[in-house]
This record gives C-alpha cells, structure tokens and sequence, in this order.
C-alpha cells in the first residue's frame, strides 16, 4: 500500500533528525529525564500519598503529561515543514497525499518511545517499580503510546493552521497545562475541589493515568476504588476517546494539508 | 486562468511545448510564472482553462502526472537535516522506486553532479549552489520525460549558474521537454529552443531568442550624467541614433537607447556631448536586458509585482 511506503519514508526522514538537530534531542530526552528528577525529588518529600509511595504514584503521570506534550512536536514539525520549500517538493511528487501528515504521527511515536524508555529507567532509579505483570506492563506502553499517537493527530490540525512553528507551542500550551493538571497526573483526583473534581474525572489525560498506574500496580494499597465512571472504565473509556480523535481528526488534517498551498 | 482574490495572476495564457524541447518563460517578479509552473505541476488548479503535461490532464489526473514530472524550484527544496544521499534517496522512494534503486539513483546523480565526496554531508553545510544542485538532481532522480524549472539560477554566482546550465543541456541531449522560466534573457537564450515572454499573466512575445532580440534591437548605449538639464539634453543627443524608445531614469541621470551600429554610435554621442560640454559619470554599450524586452514590447518597464 502505497501510504503506508511513504508515510515510512517520511518517517525515516524525520527520525534521521533525531540524531542531527539538538532541539530534539533535548525535547525527547531530556526534558522528560528532567521532569522525572525534578517532580521527584522537588515534589517528592512534600506529597503525602495515604498508603503509598508518592514517586511511584507519581511516575505514571509524568508517562501521561510528556506523551501529551510529545503531541505538540506533532504540530510544530509540520508547522515548521509547511513553511519549507521541501513541501512544494512533496506536493509534486506522486506520493500518497496523507503521507506527509502520517508519517510525522509516526515518527513522533518512535519519539514518545523513546522518551518512555528515558522516563522509565530514571524512574526505576528514583524508586519507581513495575508492580504487575509484564504483559500488563507492555498493555499500559501500548496504551500511553496509541493515545500519544491519537492525540498527534489533534496537534497535526493546529500545526497545519497557524503561520509559524512557535504558534504551536503558545496555543497549546493554554490547553495542555489545565489538561494535564486538573487532573490525577500528580494528585489524587479526590484531592480537588468540586467542580474541579468532576473536570478531572471525566479527563482523558486521568482515564490515561490511571489505567498506567492500575496495569503498572502503582495504586497504593487501600486506596477506595473511584466512583466516576470514566475512572472505573478508565481503560475503556482512554482508548474509546483515543478511537474517537483519531476517526475525527485525522481526515480534517489530511484536509487541511492539501488545501494549504503556498 | 488563475486568481488570487482580485490579482489575476494568468489570463489566458497558452503554451506548448513539443517533447524534447525547453520552452522558456521570461519574465519579470509577478508576471505569472509560478503560478503557470504551480498548475501545470499541480500544485495549484486553475480557475479555468486546461494543461496536458506529457499527454496527461492535470486536472482529471493528477498523480499520473506528478509520476512523469520533476519540479527544480527557485528555493532549494531539500531537507538541509539530511544529507544528499538521504535526500535523493528519499525523493527516489517517494516516487515509488524500490529503496536500492533509488540509493543507486542518487549516488549516480552525484557523481554526474560531482558531489560524491559531499554526499555524506547533510545539506546545512553546502553552499547555496550546491544545494540548487541537489534541488535539480532531486527532480531527476526518477528520470522524468518533462521538467519544470522555476528560476532554477536565480541568485546563483555565475559559476554555479554556468554549471547548471550544462546539466540542463545534458538532460534535454537525452530527449527531456523542460519548461524553463527565468528573468534573465541570457538565460533564455542559452537554453531555450522557443521564448514566451509573460508579463500580467498574458503572453506578450513568442520566438527563438534571435527572434527576439532582433525586435529589441542589437545593443543598447547606455548613457549617466548628473542635472536635470543634461539628461534633458543627453536625451536629444540619444533620440538621434536610437532604433527604438528611450529609456529615461531622471532622477539618476541614466538615459539608454537601442542602436543599431553600436560603436559608430557611442562615438557619435560622445563627440556631441562634449559639444554641448557635458560631463559624463558612465557611458557604455551593453548587449540587451529583460528590461529592454519588455520596454521595446510594452512600451514600460518591466514593473515587479506582488504575486509571483
């Protein structure tokens, strides 16, 4: 299938920057290795988990805030493509016409991997452990990546509408910052207010975290099983959402890059 | 025809280029090149009208003509992150060919382009010349029977300009139809079997380069003095042996002419500006310009506009 070759290929191109454009080095590697060591040692003494160990409830959302920002390299690197003459290149050659758009979605999961991987030793050497199976393991990294690859999708459409790369970052992050903090990511959702509470339950970004943290065995023991519904299908309720971004969103990028000429 | 809100960028322009040949499209910023170039690559649909490129409509099918085109850009379309094996191995792949064919494609194009020790090297660190190389080679990776060239030297040192000059020469050797647009007229004549000459969109001039510059006159004597009343009287002296309109910068006391004879002229002007004991800054002969073209077929400069 032609897509899937040139999304590829895209793919490839992307991921050779990796290795020769330090920004992305620092934004898949080191800004999460820094988050983990930052929320762990700066928040870590301070945060009392009844029951439990405050990094290893931690670690799971950290996991779910770098893949959601993981998002926005979605967005600035076609930001930063559409501006380029190389695009023109791409428009006049006969390639599937998604494949620009899709084989970014792809190399920024080899990202999110990667920054996973990164996240995860740092996190086993702060405390953080791995408390079920393995094959619940790989579910919760299956899970954390599909829902960075659907939401990759919502950044393509912001990506493909704003004038410069930079834009990409100033508008998401007013979104990304609520999202990721009202929210279970780094306190216990009961911990909020009213209204805030109900917000966080109904979060995909909590539905996220806490199915990670159920699979990785990081619910501290005797914590009360959650009343919200979102909360107590999280698994169901994160992919159903992740399903539902991608069936809408995807098209609309693939729209928007072809309507976008210069 | 093609819009842009109320800029109409072409108005009824007709080409046609016979295969194995290079059509140049000259003209000056925003005459309508790109935007021709941008329809018949399909990059851009028209507003109206028609183009077959290589027998196929760019309209009703335009992946089938984006597998027989290559497209050479007035900006360097490459990934500089990569290197220049990796960008035309890219560019190979994405014109369907197996990943080893298009490895070999693009190490044969360096060696033809003489950039295999560069090959390694990603594009950030090549000089601008380089890079337009790499562009064109880009747009023959895949050998394709039609070529679009956008201004493919402009802003390039004669030097680079010259070489790729003869790869393009080298390509049309071997049976390629390329649509070439430039500004400049030498350009033009170099490559080109058949000129159009665009201006606001429309075809204002058609011919072989000779053709042309037969109806622009042979050479130009260019003419730079200093004070309104001396390029008043320059222009008089001028108007006595030129073969065409004039062409009067006021403000930088320049006045040019299209002579025929061009050293019996230049003597003749200067022995009667020294009459009238004119100073003279510059005085020059010089062979004729784009804007000569376009000042002998509009009548007016050849004005730079906003589109392009």
């Amino acid at each position: 299938m032609s897509l899937l070759r040139d999304a590829t290929t895209i793919a490839h191109r992307n991921m050779i920057r990796i290795r020769r454009v330090p920004d992305v080095m620092v934004f898949v590697v080191v800004q999460p290795l820094m988050f983990v060591l930052l929320f762990a040692y700066v928040f870590g003494g301070s945060i009392d988990i009844p029951g439990g160990n405050y990094r290893e409830f931690l670690i799971a959302g950290i996991f779910t805030q770098t893949v959601v920002f993981g998002a926005t390299f979605t967005g600035s690197g076609l930001a930063e493509d559409m501006q380029k003459g190389l695009i023109n290149r791409f428009r006049s050659l006969p390639m599937a016409r998604s494949a620009v758009v899709a084989g970014r979605t792809i190399s920024d999961v080899v990202y999110n991997a990667l920054s996973i991987v990164v996240m995860s030793v740092a996190g086993l050497a702060v405390g953080w452990r791995i408390r079920g199976s393995i094959l619940d393991a790989i579910v919760a990294y299956g899970l954390l990546l599909f829902f960075s690859y659907a939401f990759s999708w919502v950044m393509a459409c912001i990506g493909l509408m704003v004038p410069t790369p930079e834009v990409v970052n100033n508008a998401t992050f007013v979104i990304l910052f609520p999202m990721t903090f009202i929210a279970n990511t780094f306190v216990p959702s009961d911990s909020l207010p009213g209204v805030l509470k109900t917000i966080a339950e109904w979060n995909p970004v909590s539905t996220l975290t806490h199915a990670v943290r159920v699979r990785f065995g990081n619910i501290p023991a005797g914590t009360p099983e959650p009343t919200a519904w979102p909360l107590q299908n999280a698994m169901l309720y994160s992919l159903g959402f992740a399903v539902v971004l991608i069936v809408v969103f995807a098209p609309i990028a693939t729209r928007l890059y072809q309507r976008t000429s210069k | 025809m093609k819009k842009y809100g109320a800029v109409t960028a072409l108005d009824g322009l007709d080409l046609d280029v016979p295969g194995g040949t290079v059509l140049g499209l000259l003209g000056p910023n925003g005459a309508g090149k790109t935007t021709a170039v941008s329809i018949l690559t399909t990059l851009t649909q028209p507003d109206a009208g028609s183009a077959t490129v290589a027998g196929v409509d760019v309209m009703s099918d335009p992946r089938q003509v984006r597998s027989r085109i290559g497209l050479s850009g007035q900006y360097a379309a490459v990934d500089e992150h990569l290197t220049a094996t990796e960008n035309l191995e890219m560019i190979g792949r994405l014109y369907g060919m197996p990943r080893r064919e298009a490895r070999r494609r693009g190490l044969e194009l360096l060696e033809q382009f003489r950039l295999t020790e560069a090959a390694d090297r990603p594009l950030k660190t090549f000089s601008g010349g380089m890079r337009r190389r790499i562009d064109l080679a880009g747009a023959l990776v895949a050998d394709p029977p039609v070529l679009f060239l956008d201004e493919p030297t402009t802003g390039l040192d004669p030097r680079s300009r010259g070489e790729l000059w003869e790869t393009i020469r080298d390509r049309v050797r071997g049976g390629t139809t390329v649509l070439l647009t430039t500004q400049y007229l030498e350009e033009a004549d170099q490559l080109a079997d058949e000129i159009v000459v665009i201006d606001h969109g429309r075809a204002i001039a058609k011919g072989t380069a000779e053709e042309l510059k037969r109806r622009v006159g042979g050479e130009h004597l260019d003419v730079h003095v200093s004070g309104v009343d001396n390029v008043r009287k320059a222009e008089s002296i001028l108007a006595a042996v030129a073969i065409g309109p004039l062409r009067v910068h006021a403000d930088d006391g320049e006045v040019s002419a299209p002579v025929s004879n061009g050293v019996e002229a230049l003597s003749t002007v200067l022995r009667a500006l020294e009459a009238e004991h004119i100073l003279i800054k510059d005085i020059g002969l010089r062979r004729p310009t784009l804007d000569d073209v376009f000042m002998e077929l509009t009548g007016h400069e050849a004005s730079t506009g906003a589109a392009s």
